[in-house]
């Protein structure tokens, strides 16, 4: 393998200030504490190297499927783990912890791809892809966002015309998580009658291209691109037939949103207990800069903040394995657990001084990341909107 | 092959060691426990011995309902069921008794520990299970291979190796290189839902020790710098601080 492993420890712990794991299972801790091994043991070493030269460390997509990060709330009978969204949650946090674009993955895999197939496909859909995505043998991506509608998805121009036992699809698809490497692309296109379905592109059919988008200094451990559709023809069959319109889609994002509420997280504990160590241990004046008034300032809103986070998302966990949270829930805890993990990345940064640049440490690049977590599945901006709209009742997208 | 492995749940490697007041007994309060590292070396060589059919692997564990998550997770690694011997594990002989009491009617071909468990660091209790059991025991193996009836051990000694020959049954305890420790997967975490976990009544034996006294070593002092040409200081301070000389 040509890329170099780091060999600094991992010494990662999460902070629970508040006790909160006596509220999960035995299990729910056994499937943690196994992610975060394979994350010290696989991902930590391995990471900062792939996101130097912006590469996806795609050997690792086997050790993923194994650690359950590929649709695991998707039932046994499908390839999936049958596990609650608690659960769910804790996979993307500790993959998150590592690195937001191998949770992006994982996200794309099991959110976007799985679940539609699932919630929405035919037998034949699920029977033919779910096992093989769940277990890594196949990977896909979603095709949503377009070059000249993002935050208004409503409005995408790429669509599909009936020809008998197929139809032929036209358009292109910008910012593609997993767009380069993946076998299967679900993508959503609007009828002649201007009515969104979703359909399932194979890699292969002619027409159809994936090129990669470079220069990102965000998620450089995550391939993104484009898809090209030109005169594709796609078969009837790989059309999903549970849903039509934007509802679809926006079902996908609703899960996905829900993981990076967990996932966010996740990455602002590490800046935290890297800022706290390095607090610890850096002297300057005579003493560990960590006995500063202006350091602990910062690291005692740190863990608040990430406290009242951490509740907030295991409270929509119950929530979501209940089927009672609503999308407006799940938008305020993506915003706020984006937010949060920004605003510590940043100060974290600044408490490593020079060294908080490097690669030496996880927090730059979380910071990097963390500027798409905070513009994809939906902008800050837009989700303040949902919750606007869900306390006012007025909408202000348009 | 039925192999049985020991396992103990011990502190994690990064608790801060406390003592409850009369340091008679380590403060568990607040104590992450985990598989002993040691013992998940063990386990790891059973299964790959064990794979594909070729025997099963049962844990074993002294120990009261607290340990139950640690045993969960020697299951989910790919042990095929266990058994807890209700009680607290008081010492080595006690410990070792309970084991020989539980395997020694149920025919395994080999008994695995690891090198040593890494509370108390006693490294008894695979000698005294081989006594008890009247099987051949060996300590502190780095490789194990099975060929046919013969165990082919690896240790470690003083400036090589020993190879030792060693019919079955038998017992070893095992230190790194007898295999790579495994991550549970999701699948081995969910098959661990309903393996067998079965809870044993503990057998009578002797307590053999009492702990007088708990105790933390003194802190390290703090690290002194003496400039290199100045030897008469260094000496200096050998003699009249550290004592050494
Ligand atoms: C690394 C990365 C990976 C991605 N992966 C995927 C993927 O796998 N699949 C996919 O479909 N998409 C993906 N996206 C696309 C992502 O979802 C979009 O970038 C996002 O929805 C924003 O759209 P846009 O970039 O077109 O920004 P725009 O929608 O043009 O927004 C520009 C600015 O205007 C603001 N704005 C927009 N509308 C309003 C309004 N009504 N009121 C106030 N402010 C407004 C926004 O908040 C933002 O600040 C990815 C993006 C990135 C960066």
């Amino acid at each position: 393998m040509n890329h170099s492993r780091s060999q600094k420890k991992d010494l990662y712990d999460s902070p629970d200030y508040y006790l909160l794991d006596e509220l999960l299972t035995e299990e729910h801790k056994l499937i943690r504490a196994s992610v975060r091994e394979w994350v010290k043991k696989e991902l930590s070493p391995v990471i900062e190297d792939f996101a130097q030269r912006a590469e996806f460390p795609r050997y690792l997509i086997p050790g993923l499927a194994a650690i359950g990060a590929f649709g695991p709330t998707i039932p046994v009978e499908y390839g999936g783990a049958g596990l609650d969204y608690t659960a769910y949650g804790i996979i993307m946090q500790e993959l998150e912890r590592g690195d937001s674009g191998i949770r992006s993955t994982a996200s794309v895999q099991g959110s976007l791809v799985m679940y539609p197939i699932y919630a929405f496909g035919s037998e034949e859909q699920k029977q033919k892809y779910l096992p093989k995505l769940a277990a890594g043998e196949m990977m896909g991506c979603f095709g949503l966002t377009e070059p000249d509608f993002g935050s208004n998805p409503g409005g995408m121009v790429t669509s599909f015309k009936d020809a008998g036992d197929y139809v032929v699809l036209n358009g292109a698809k910008l910012w593609i998580s997993n767009a380069p490497f993946a076998d299967i692309a679900v993508v959503w296109a609007k009828n002649e009658e201007g009515v969104v379905h979703g359909l399932i592109v194979e890699r292969g059919m002619e027409g159809f291209s994936t090129p990669e988008t470079h220069q990102k200094w965000s998620l450089r451990a995550s391939a993104t691109g484009e898809l090209v559709f030109d005169q594709v023809k796609v078969p009837k069959a790989n059309i999903l037939p549970g849903v039509k319109g934007l509802k679809g889609p926006l079902s996908c994002l609703n899960q996905a949103r829900y993981g990076i509420a967990w996932g966010a997280l996740g990455a602002a504990m590490d800046c935290y207990d890297t800022a706290l160590r390095y607090s610890k241990e850096r002297v300057q004046f005579d003493r560990p800069i960590g006995g500063f008034q202006l350091q602990q300032k910062k690291l005692a809103e740190m863990i608040t903040e990430i406290t009242k986070g951490q509740l907030l998302v295991w409270r929509l966990g119950i929530l979501k394995s209940e089927n009672r949270a609503t999308p407006e829930q799940i938008s305020m805890a993506k915003r706020n657990s984006v937010e949060v993990a920004l605003d510590i990345a940043r100060q974290a940064r600044q408490m490593l001084g020079g060294m908080g640049i490097t690669g030496e440490y996880p927090i730059m690049r979380h910071m990097m990341n963390l500027e798409s977590v905070v513009t994809y599945e939906g902008t800050h901006d837009i989700h303040l909107l949902i919750t606007g709209m869900d306390v006012t009742g007025f909408n202000a997208f348009k | 092959m039925k192999i049985l492995v020991c396992m103990s749940n011990v502190p994690d490697t990064t608790t801060k060691i406390t003592f409850t007041s009369d340091h008679k007994q380590f403060n568990a309060a607040g104590v992450q426990f985990i598989l002993n590292p040691y013992d998940e070396l063990a386990l790891a060589r059973a299964i790959e011995l064990t794979e594909g059919g070729k025997g099963t692997v049962t844990v074993i564990h002294v120990g009261e309902a607290s340990s139950d998550p640690t045993i969960r997770k020697a299951l989910a690694i790919g042990a095929d069921d266990a058994v807890r011997i209700d009680s607290p594990a008081i010492d080595a002989f006690f410990t070792a008794s309970q084991v020989a009491a539980y395997a020694k009617d149920k025919g395994f071909d080999l008994v695995l520990t690891g090198r040593e468990s890494i509370d108390h660091n006693g490294a008894q209790v695979p000698a005294m299970i081989g006594e008890l059991l009247g099987i051949p025991s060996v300590s502190i193996i780095k490789k194990l291979v099975i060929d046919g009836t013969t165990g082919i051990l690896e240790r470690e000694i003083e400036g090589g190796k020993e190879i030792v020959h060693v019919p079955l049954p038998f017992i070893a305890s095992c230190a790194e290189g007898v295999a790579e420790p495994k991550i549970p997967n999701m699948r081995g975490i969910m098959s661990a839902r309903t393996k067998p976990l079965s809870v044993v009544t503990v057998t009578e034996a002797p307590v053999l020790t009492s702990i007088e006294k708990y105790e933390t070593p003194v802190p390290r002092g703090a690290v002194k710098m003496v400039a290199a040409d100045d030897v008469a200081k260094l000496v200096g301070l050998l003699h009249t601080e550290a004592k050494v000389i």
